[in-house]
């Protein structure tokens, strides 16, 4: 490759990069932002305070961002769990055994994927009120599963289809038991698919907003989207822009992690699931 | 020139059984299937059809919650107030010139972005897969922000950089307005999900035989050429599936539009007016079918594509 072209290349990369995280930077130069500094007009802060973070994990508006931060973490996390649980099943049975429904699972799961969440909210809205689930864990758990489960299904069987099954059979030959076959070759083989399917799974639930606001009304469930998409500051007198920019910053902060740490893995379980040839 | 493509390899799949006779290994192992895959598959019917056969139901009833006595059956006039009234016809157009904006946007960008990532020099790749994940992972909530804020009158920087431009100065309004509004909630959306895209196009474009690619550069074929004639109909199963997941994500858009404009400035999308009727109103009748009337419009979406377009989602995934 001639230099030009080296130099052309990372110019475009650049680029990308610049276009991706732009808007990250951003709203982190505006969490460091003071109060009397954000109409500043420009992206920089003049002078960089950590004010808005003490508001939010220490001040005045710690009762309402924390509590979402456990909700969110504890509400996501168990969802992501059983969906990769019973996805796990599914996608076994489907990368595995030969049997009559195969696409009807497949194409329910695409159904549900792209199902208007506002559809479900609104009656389990009522439901909901009449069987106490409203603004409970659990009132959310359950929903999260429409967001959590199809995608898991799609990701975990592509990913299971592509595991070498007949070494289950090469152990056995070896001498191994079933519970040492399964346990050695085929675990290990699997496990990498149900990490990247629960990362993508938690991603999701994460990211939801519309069961968050409508189906919570205190902190006893409200995640973060939610609690941010409400957030109006301590006081009314006061501009909740900076304080909503460090929650932002912060539950950004795991995402970012999680990208970092398995990008390649992210990559392949989002395209195979979607595309495979 | 006619379109190059390679004639689909035949998958084997391994039958455990021959046709005719159902074996009793066959039946065993169809027990066993549904055993394993039957919860899942229960659970995905709940949470949905559950859901929505109760949104049926209940769009039928004159219903409020702060009125619950006066419950009444009512037919179909929900329905008719709906679709009789303005409102919903600027939030169902508001919901396609989002879809159509950003769609045709996010393809056409995806596109570019796809071409660079193929091509990269793999010492940089990493770096730009990681970044390219990173709008796709936060949460669009904060995306929401991060546009809002930048816009914003007050807080904003893009009235100060981009005074040069004619129209825009330092007291220019972006969500004064119904269509600057939108253009910023476009933006957003763009921004957060062009990347899904890139990738599922990535995925597509290395499943272009290089060997048709090099035919063509051989018969003189120009880049341009190449690109219409080798490149994309040869991941035309990829673009497919982008172009329907995406749309019928963005025919959702929720999430930037509460948190940009509240649906002030008639920027109400379809899923919005639905939240507002149930969940602010609480017009359960109402919000019901304003929800059954979207599902619907998705089911069409999702049922032009995958007829007028011919997109074969089992095949596209090996699955046919």
């Amino acid at each position: 490759m001639s230099r030009r072209e080296k130099t052309w290349w990372i110019v475009a990369g650049v680029a990308i990069l610049i276009y991706c995280l732009f808007p990250i930077a951003w709203i982190v130069s505006v969490s460091l932002k003071a109060p009397s500094d954000l109409t500043n007009g420009q992206f920089l802060p003049t002078n960089s305070t950590l004010v808005n973070y003490r508001e939010i994990l220490t001040g005045g508006s710690k009762d309402l961002f924390l509590p979402a931060l456990r909700n969110s973490f504890g509400i996501c996390l168990i969802a992501t769990a059983i969906s990769c649980l019973l996805a796990m099943f599914a996608a076994y049975a489907i990368a595995r055994l030969d049997f009559p429904g195969k696409k009807l699972i497949l194409s329910t799961a695409l159904v549900v994927a792209i199902f208007p969440v506002i559809s479900i909210v609104t009656p389990l809205f009522n439901v909901w009120r009449q069987i106490g689930l409203y603004d409970t864990w659990p009132g959310l758990i359950i929903p999260y599963l429409s967001l959590t489960l199809p995608i898991s299904i799609w990701t975990m069987s592509a990913f299971f289809r592509e595991i070498p099954w007949e070494m289950e059979q090469a152990a056995q030959v070896d001498g191994a038991t079933t519970w040492q076959a399964f346990r050695k070759v085929i675990v290990p083989l699997a496990a990498p698919g149900v990490f990247t399917t629960a990362i993508i799974a938690f991603f999701i639930a994460w990211n939801d907003f519309i069961y968050g606001i409508s189906l919570t009304s205190t902190d006893a469930a409200r995640p973060v989207p939610a609690a941010l998409g409400l957030f109006s500051g301590a006081s009314q007198f006061e501009n909740p822009t900076g304080p909503i920019a460090a929650a932002a910053v912060i539950v950004t902060i795991p995402v970012v992690v999680l990208v970092l740490l398995f990008q390649r893995r992210i990559v392949a379980g989002l395209t195979n699931g979607a595309v495979k040839g | 020139m006619t379109q190059t493509t390679l004639p689909p390899v035949e998958k084997t799949q391994p039958k455990s059984a021959p046709h005719g006779t159902i074996s009793d290994r066959s039946r065993a192992e169809r027990k066993l299937g549904w055993m394993l895959a039957g919860p899942a598959f229960l659970v995905m019917l709940a949470v949905t059809a559950y859901p929505i056969a109760q949104a049926a139901y209940d769009s039928l009833f004159r219903y409020r919650l702060t009125d619950p006595d006066n419950r009444s059956f009512n037919g179909l006039s929900n329905y008719w107030v709906i679709l009789s009234d303005n409102l919903w016809w600027t939030a169902l157009g508001v919901t396609m010139l989002i879809t159509v904006i950003t769609v045709l946007v996010e393809l056409v960008l995806g596109f570019a972005l796809a071409m660079v990532m193929a091509k990269m020099l793999s010492s940089i790749r990493p770096v730009v897969r990681a970044a390219i994940l990173i709008p796709y992972a936060v949460i669009t909530v904060v995306s929401a922000f991060a546009w809002q804020f930048a816009f914003d009158i007050d807080t904003g920087f893009v009235n100060s950089w981009f005074a040069w431009i004619p129209g825009v100065s330092a007291d220019t309004d972006w969500f004064g307005g119904q269509g600057t509004s939108l253009l910023v909630i476009c933006l957003a959306e763009i921004w957060k999900t062009t990347p899904f895209i890139s990738l599922l196009l990535l995925a597509g474009l290395a499943q272009v035989p290089e060997v048709l690619q090099e035919a063509a550069k051989v018969d003189g074929a120009s880049w341009w050429q190449r690109l219409w004639k080798v490149t994309l109909p040869n991941m035309k199963a990829a673009i497919m599936v982008a172009l329907l997941f995406r749309t019928l994500d963005a025919f959702r858009v929720f999430d930037s539009i509460f948190i940009m404009t509240n649906g002030a400035n008639n920027t109400e999308s379809v899923s919005f007016l639905a939240y507002r009727q149930t969940i602010s109103r609480l017009e359960i009748g109402l919000g019901s079918a304003v929800s059954v009337l979207l599902f619907l419009c998705v089911v069409l979406l999702a049922g032009l594509f995958i007829k007028g377009f011919k997109v074969d989602l089992a095949s596209a995934r090996g699955e046919g």
